[in-house]
């Protein structure tokens, strides 16, 4: 049924060093029929599927440790605690952060985003002060900014891009004035999959002393993150987006940053002492993780860390941009289709549009065949509006995706497409 | 001789009940061994949708999902509702076209008291899903609710 066998050849090296069978069988969920086939697992840029070894992280920690962490003096109580804060620890160094205590958790990227909105953002965001936003940006990297600039009198201005899906650095250094207080970007584009020049983005907002808000949810499973190098003041991030489990995430801020910003919700843990009619707040990190946390996924994001390193991300980025390129040459192939987003430097993320065709009926059709492939606006409403398209279909690819799948992907595509046209 | 009889014997029902339309499509559904002819039937059906007449494409019957945009209306005649729809998506146009054949031209009564459950027997139960906010479900009360507001 594939007549594109032979386009594997040229990539069989690149495959063998990362062994992708191997990686496969770590990965149980994608050992399985779907509706019949074997499923083809190609929405990861929505979520990555998780390896046994993060799995039985968390089998582990309620057989063997639960607990609530930071105040029991009992033996559990210890062995939840040193977990919770490997983690801490471990995620740290996996971003480069020049301590742990400036990795703060949080419920994902969203969270992340509203901590800073209406901690940081509240506290400094003055009537007819700025805050700059991305054209290619998630609505959670787009709401809170209006939310905050609605309560606050602040103007939330677009950094444009081009047709490709760049954006035009030009045109951001002219928006860039006294007034922006705070510039909010992704590193990279969760519809499109292009990489921003974050490091050069965040020098320039400096320049003009602005604080910048890294949106990382798509880039952490791809790109290697060194928060000091790009300077960023605060990075956002979501385990579910490389190999850990849903409901964890993270800020990373620069310390005087989160040291001077007021803390975000109330309750146990952010405090230091409490009277009845007041209260003093706790160091960091505990002064922003209100509440007992999200313990057991936290400590299997360790196992996620872990894994990805074992691999290592150099690898995986190779063996992902082989898959880029491969499916970008397959899919250009077919009648109609037109690739949205074309930037210069991209992650394994295709974003289409199929003239005549509806991307909704794609994904249902798709579905039946085993292919599991996003369809729609992606949560970047204002952005599909921009390239003057309802939505689009979008495949994107992880480590554990091979060049098979994506002949099957061209193959489904040809057989939907003849029955919708 | 034998004409005569069949012919007499044959009664064309012009309207069937909900139940009787039904039992047919699922009926017809059951001629279908593989999805890809299930799906080119309901694309077609789709496809072959009478068309809405244009005033009725206006926001108020539109259920606006995050994936497709549905227009669902209807209007009364002789005593019974008659629906129009379309989509921008085709499935969702054939699925849509489906619950018309089942609803349209039956009383307020008999849309309101009968549950379309050939969706489920005919393999169809993943579009009914609540999460997607033009999912079946949302058409079938939206139906429903054009048939309660009729009769009060």
């Amino acid at each position: 049924m594939n007549t594109l066998i032979n386009d594997i050849e040229p990539y069989t090296t690149m495959q063998g060093d990362l062994d992708v069978q191997k990686i496969r069988l770590d990965f149980p969920v994608l050992n399985q029929l779907v509706n019949g086939k074997p499923l083809i697992y190609l929405d990861n840029a929505a979520t990555t599927q998780k390896p046994k070894q993060v799995i039985d992280s968390i089998v582990n920690y309620y057989q063997f440790a639960n607990a609530n962490i930071h105040r029991g003096i009992h033996t559990l109580a210890e062995r939840a605690t040193a977990e919770y804060e490997a983690t801490r620890k471990s995620l740290s160094t996996f971003i480069n952060s020049p301590s742990p205590e400036q990795v703060i958790f949080t419920r994902g990227t969203t969270e992340s985003i509203n901590l800073v909105a209406f901690t940081y953002g509240k506290s400094v965001l003055k009537l007819g002060d700025e805050i700059l936003v991305s054209a290619l940006e998630h609505h959670s990297n787009l709401v809170p900014w209006l939310m905050i600039a609605k309560e606050t009198g602040a103007v939330v201005k677009i950094i444009p891009m081009n047709d490709e899906g760049e954006l035009l650095i030009e045109e951001y250094q002219k928006m860039l004035s006294e007034k922006v207080k705070i510039v909010a970007i992704n590193h990279v584009s969760n519809s499109l999959g292009t990489i921003n020049p974050v490091k050069q983005m965040i020098a320039m907002a400096h320049g003009v002393g602005a604080v910048v808000v890294v949106d990382g949810a798509q880039s952490v499973s791809h790109l290697d993150i060194d928060v000091q190098d790009l300077d960023a003041d605060f990075y956002a991030l979501s385990s579910h987006k490389f190999y850990g489990p849903t409901g964890i995430g993270a800020l990373y801020g620069k310390r005087a940053l989160l040291e001077n910003m007021p803390p975000y919700q109330g309750g146990g843990e952010m405090i230091k002492d409490v009277f009845y009619n007041s209260f003093t707040v706790n160091e960091l990190p505990y002064k922003f993780e209100a509440g007992t946390p999200n313990i057991a996924d936290t400590v299997a994001l360790k196992a996620a860390i872990d894994y990805i390193q074992r691999i290592s991300k150099v690898k995986i980025r190779d063996h992902e941009n082989v898959l880029l390129a491969h499916a970008t040459k397959l899919l250009s192939e077919i009648d109609g289709l037109k690739i949205i987003g074309q930037a210069k430097e991209k992650v394994s993320v295709l974003s289409f549009v199929i003239d005549g065709v509806h991307h909704q009926d794609i994904g249902i059709l798709l579905d039946q065949e085993g292919i599991a492939v996003r369809t729609g606006h992606h949560c970047t409403q204002p952005l599909m509006e921009r390239c003057g398209i309802a939505g689009t279909t979008r495949a994107s690819f992880a480590m554990y995706n091979t060049l098979e799948e994506i002949n099957q992907l061209q193959w489904g595509l040809t057989k939907v497409l003849k029955m919708l046209r | 001789m034998g004409i005569d009889k069949s012919i007499k014997n044959v009664e064309v029902k012009v309207l069937e009940t909900i139940k009787e339309i039904q039992d047919q499509i699922i009926s017809d559904f059951e001629l279908f061994d593989e999805w890809d002819e299930k799906y080119a039937y309901i694309i077609e059906m789709g496809k072959k949708l009478a068309p809405m007449p244009e005033h009725f494409k206006v926001n108020e019957n539109k259920i606006k999902g995050c994936q497709s945009t549905v227009w669902l209306a209807s209007e009364v005649q002789d005593g019974r509702l008659v629906y129009y729809a379309d989509s921008d998506a085709v499935i969702v146009k054939g699925l849509v076209s489906l619950l018309i054949k089942v609803f349209s031209n039956h009383k307020a009564n008999e849309i309101i008291a009968n549950e379309p459950y050939f969706i489920d027997k005919i393999g169809m139960q993943q579009h009914l899903s609540m999460t997607r906010s033009n999912g079946l479900a949302a058409m079938v009360k939206q139906m429903k609710m054009y048939a309660i507001a009729f009769q009060s």
